[in-house]
């Protein structure tokens, strides 16, 4: 398909701007002597541009969607229509205080929403996604040590199979990683934990249920350890579906979490963002929270020791208003969406378990992992392949490769909005496929054979960069 | 009450029992009890459609929209041209997430291409990223990509927003790098104070300044690029995009840095996001660019393709080794950013660009004549600041009417703000009022 540059001429365009009926009077400086080459382009060829692109994207409303770890829930239309409307969208965030009441008593009651889901006693909002709220997180843990004189405690531990987000957070706030392993069953491993706990600990970072799927058993002990030592426990609320409504981190002894709005509040993801990561935290690190503060519902301050914002105004603001209007449609039933996830999650596995080696074998949470391994090693045929195969069945495949601790890794996350009927069309999908990798594997290997694209070199890609259009 | 979760209770009963459970309870038992919240969460009743667009649309009717505004400071109300909403609303787009697979995906990734080359063509620089969360924090991480072993001391001109001053800060403060603020003087960055302070610290790592700062003031950005790169420090501009429709753009000045806030380029207001971070450099430094980047590349029949590329950079290949942690960025602003310029083209970037300066000057001129005087002598472009009488008793007068008037800055002054959305009528109203005022 064509670029837009390669469809633009000379002097095609549209009138948006009117006359300019003032004089005309630009800054006295030197002379501008390169143009932008921007696409000139009727609307119409525009918008058939844009359309033949939307033709080629694939989002949930395409189809099934299930990327471990990305919970891409249904994005239901009324957050839509409630952010877009002129009373939030047309805001400017330097309005004065009396001007924006409707807007700040969302925040607030969102926050309210948010510490009742989590046990935290505070939320900002400021984070834009769940890396920058990791980012946050442990700024706010730097920032409470560093305020007890303990700066000795420069390292951050991550088990072996967290998001690759937490370690590059975990080195962005100043600290060291320290992986420790996960034992046999997928879990923490106890043992590995204390040894690696000590005066340098400055905290733990976990995702719980962690990245294979499985609610550490020890979750209460492993907690209540970091502690002891002196750290505090950072919980990575990218999985927090599994659980809405059902654990709440706080109880079970984390000090600080992030969420992320785009998973498990049902905003949509836009192909890679805007997401929101707001950051809840206990009480005793509100003095260094970002951002201002509201205690009354009226009047923000800025924390006494506050880190200093993250983001220029606050945060995702629309973002905020379309996790706002999920949670009023769910309200006190968030449970629910914990059941359900989990229940198509254990459908799933269960309806594969039998072909598919699963990493884990054993009630997962919101998602589970197959581990291709043993199957790649008897046919080469490998995760990569089974997840273009799964394209020509019009279904998105899961997380590939990823947790790292399992090889040939297919991370599969349902989520609640999908029927019996769309599981069990993908559970055909992936029999199918498995009966094509010993019957048939080339076909295997050389899928998908329906999209517009087929499979794409991506070493040349990272060898020979072009990341723009060029002119010749 | 509300629910998107389509299987029925009694549907959900039947899988789970065909799956071995007798129930949620049964399911859940994995989870130990002491984890497990002891009743009911306090949290209001579900509501329906009608009655969730009810109480939010209440909300949204407690602010106040005002039909004209003269305020900017980071964030600028600009049009948005219809097409740019038709497009991006479809939910191909919308409801897609980090273009991973491919051959699925051509249309998010040709979006982004599009796009990263419609920055790099604005900004004057080789390449662009495919966005990061906004000005601000996109700011930061410019700084922190020039740091190398032998050079990590940050310098941020005192002209530039406190706003974004403080993100650098933030990140500074994770990063345990050292920032200093070069003195402003006049509206403008002291170039003497800057080149003292350049040649007595031979860690310093870059120096970034804002074109038009914080005052709206254009600053020397040719003897600023100059005294940077004498002192081998990295200059970082940034910019205001469509203040680029009329300025030289940082590629035409020697920056090897172009960062900035990407919210003119088809986004509204929103109370402040989301915005839109971008980010273009030279090409030299590709490896050391934070977030993602789109590449052309071929398939199996040698068709063209787009892919994420030089993920080695990145998060999730890179861990705690990583160029930034960025993972979710702000892809759907950055096709919005791309229709945008897509709809206004070469002529609409130099047309927008010359109403909002010839809009600005003319609300200049108009408030001199009743004494309202500029207070720096530097050339402008959309924003400039004036003495005001009594700022507070003015905005207020102007609320009145349905106007936002100019922010409040020290020393009782105004920053004022124009763009192609203010009208000569508009204008002379503001006036009128300040002279009615005072």
């Amino acid at each position: 398909m064509k670029l837009i540059f390669e469809k633009s001429i000379p002097g095609r365009g549209q009138d948006i701007f009117p006359a300019c009926d003032v004089p005309v009077k630009m800054p006295d400086v030197k002379a501008k002597k390169v143009k932008a080459r921007l696409p000139e382009i009727s609307e119409n060829e525009m918008g058939r541009h844009y359309t033949a692109l939307a033709k080629r994207a694939h989002g949930v409303n395409d189809g099934f969607y299930p990327l471990g770890s990305c919970t891409m829930k249904h994005n239901p239309r009324i957050n839509e229509k409630m952010s877009n409307l002129p009373g939030f969208a047309k805001l400017h965030p330097l309005q004065p205080a009396e001007t924006v009441q409707g807007a700040n008593e969302l925040i607030n009651e969102l926050e309210e929403f948010l510490c009742e889901i989590t046990g935290m006693d505070g939320v900002t909002f400021q984070p834009a996604a769940g890396a920058h709220g990791e980012f946050t997180g442990l700024l706010l843990i730097k920032a409470y040590h560093h305020d007890r004189g303990d700066d000795e405690r420069n390292e951050i531990i991550v088990p072996d199979a967290a998001h690759g987000t937490n370690p590059a957070s975990a080195t962005m706030a100043g600290y060291k990683t320290i992986v420790i392993k996960s034992n046999e069953n997928g879990t923490v491993d106890i043992d590995d934990l204390k040894a690696h706990l000590g005066p340098k600990t400055a905290g733990l970072m976990l995702t719980n249920p962690n990245t294979v799927g499985l609610f550490d058993p020890n979750i209460m002990e492993i907690t209540k350890l970091v502690h002891e030592a002196g750290g505090l426990n950072y919980y990575d609320g990218a999985n927090l579906n599994a659980v809405i409504g059902i654990v709440r981190p706080a109880d079970i002894g984390f000090d600080v979490i992030h969420m992320n709005l785009h998973k498990t509040f049902s905003t949509p993801h836009g192909g890679g963002g805007p997401g929101s990561g707001p950051c809840a935290y206990k009480d005793f690190l509100a003095p260094f929270a970002p951002g201002l503060v509201c205690k009354d519902g009226k009047n923000y301050t800025r924390a006494e020791k506050s880190i200093g914002n993250v983001t220029g105004f606050y945060g995702n603001f629309l973002v905020m208003v379309k996790a706002y209007t999920y949670l009023l449609t769910i309200g006190k039933d968030v449970p629910t969406l914990a059941q359900n996830a989990v229940l198509n999650a254990n459908y799933m596995q269960e309806k594969l378990k039998d072909i598919y080696p699963i990493a884990f074998d054993t009630t997962c949470m919101h998602e589970f992992v197959i581990g291709l391994d043993p199957v790649y090693r008897k046919t080469h045929v490998s995760a990569l392949d089974v997840a273009k195969a799964l394209l020509d069945y019009g279904i998105h495949p899961p997380t590939i490769y990823f947790p790292l601790i399992v090889h040939e890794a297919l991370m599969i996350e349902p989520t609640e909005t999908e029927t019996k009927e769309t599981l069990d069309e993908a559970i055909t999908a992936f029999r199918e496929i498995y009966d094509r990798i010993f019957n048939a594997p080339e076909s295997v290997q050389q899928a998908p054979q329906t999209t517009p694209v087929l499979r794409l070199d991506d070493t040349k890609a990272a060898r020979e960069p072009h990341l723009r259009y060029t002119w010749d | 009450m509300g629910t998107f979760i389509p299987n029925t209770k009694e549907e959900q009963l039947k899988m789970l029992k065909e799956i071995g459970y007798k129930d949620f309870d049964d399911l859940f038992k994995v989870i130990p009890d002491e984890a497990k919240v002891k009743g009911e969460l306090n949290l209001p009743e579900g509501m329906s459609e009608i009655e969730v667009d009810r109480k939010v649309q209440g909300l949204a009717d407690k602010n106040v929209v005002f039909r004209s505004v003269f305020r900017g400071a980071g964030a600028y109300n600009h049009y948005v041209p219809s097409a740019v909403d038709a497009i991006a609303n479809k939910e191909e787009f919308l409801t897609a997430y980090t273009p991973y697979q491919a051959e699925i995906s051509q249309g998010i990734l040709q979006s982004i291409f599009e796009y990263q080359t419609m920055i790099a063509e604005i900004t004057g620089m080789d390449i662009a990223n495919a966005s990061l969360y906004d000005g601000a924090s996109a700011a930061a991480e410019a700084c922190w990509m020039c740091k190398d072993r032998k050079h990590s001391t940050i310098y941020v001109s005192g002209a530039v927003d406190g706003r974004i001053q403080e993100v650098i800060n933030t990140y500074s403060f994770g990063r345990e790098s050292k920032v200093v603020v070069v003195p402003e003087k006049d509206g403008v960055t002291d170039a003497v104070a800057l080149k003292k302070l350049l040649s007595d610290d031979p860690e310093a790592s870059c120096f970034l300044v804002q074109y038009p700062n914080f005052y709206g003031v254009i600053e020397d950005v040719d003897e600023l690029c100059k005294i940077t790169h004498d002192a081998g420090a990295k200059f970082i501009m940034y910019c205001q995009p469509l203040a680029l429709g009329a300025l030289r753009s940082p590629g035409e000045i020697g920056a090897d840095i172009a960062v900035g806030e990407g919210q003119p380029l088809g986004l509204g207001l929103e109370f402040g996001g989301p915005y839109l971070g971008y980010l273009s450099t030279k090409e030299e430094n590709m490896r050391s660019i934070p977030g993602r980047l789109i590449g052309e590349t071929v398939d199996t029949r040698g068709e063209r393709g787009f892919v994420l590329t030089i993920q080695a950079r990145e998060q999730h290949i890179r861990r705690e080794k990583a160029s930034s942690n960025v993972c979710s960025n702000e892809a759907w602003c950055a096709l919005r950013a791309g229709i945008y310029l897509s709809t206004i083209g070469p002529k609409g970037f130099e047309d927008v660009a010359t109403l909002c300066s010839s809009k600005a000057h003319y609300l200049a001129d108009e408030l001199e004549k009743i004494g309202m005087k500029r207070v720096y002598k530097g050339e402008f472009w959309n924003e400039f600041v004036t003495t005001c009488p009594d700022a507070e008793k003015l905005n207020k007068a102007l609320e009145k009417k349905g106007i936002l008037g100019g922010l409040p800055v020290e020393g009782g002054n105004i920053l004022w703000c124009c763009t192609e959305l203010n009208s000569k009528e508009d204008i002379d109203e503001v006036v009128a009022i300040a002279k009615e005022v005072f």
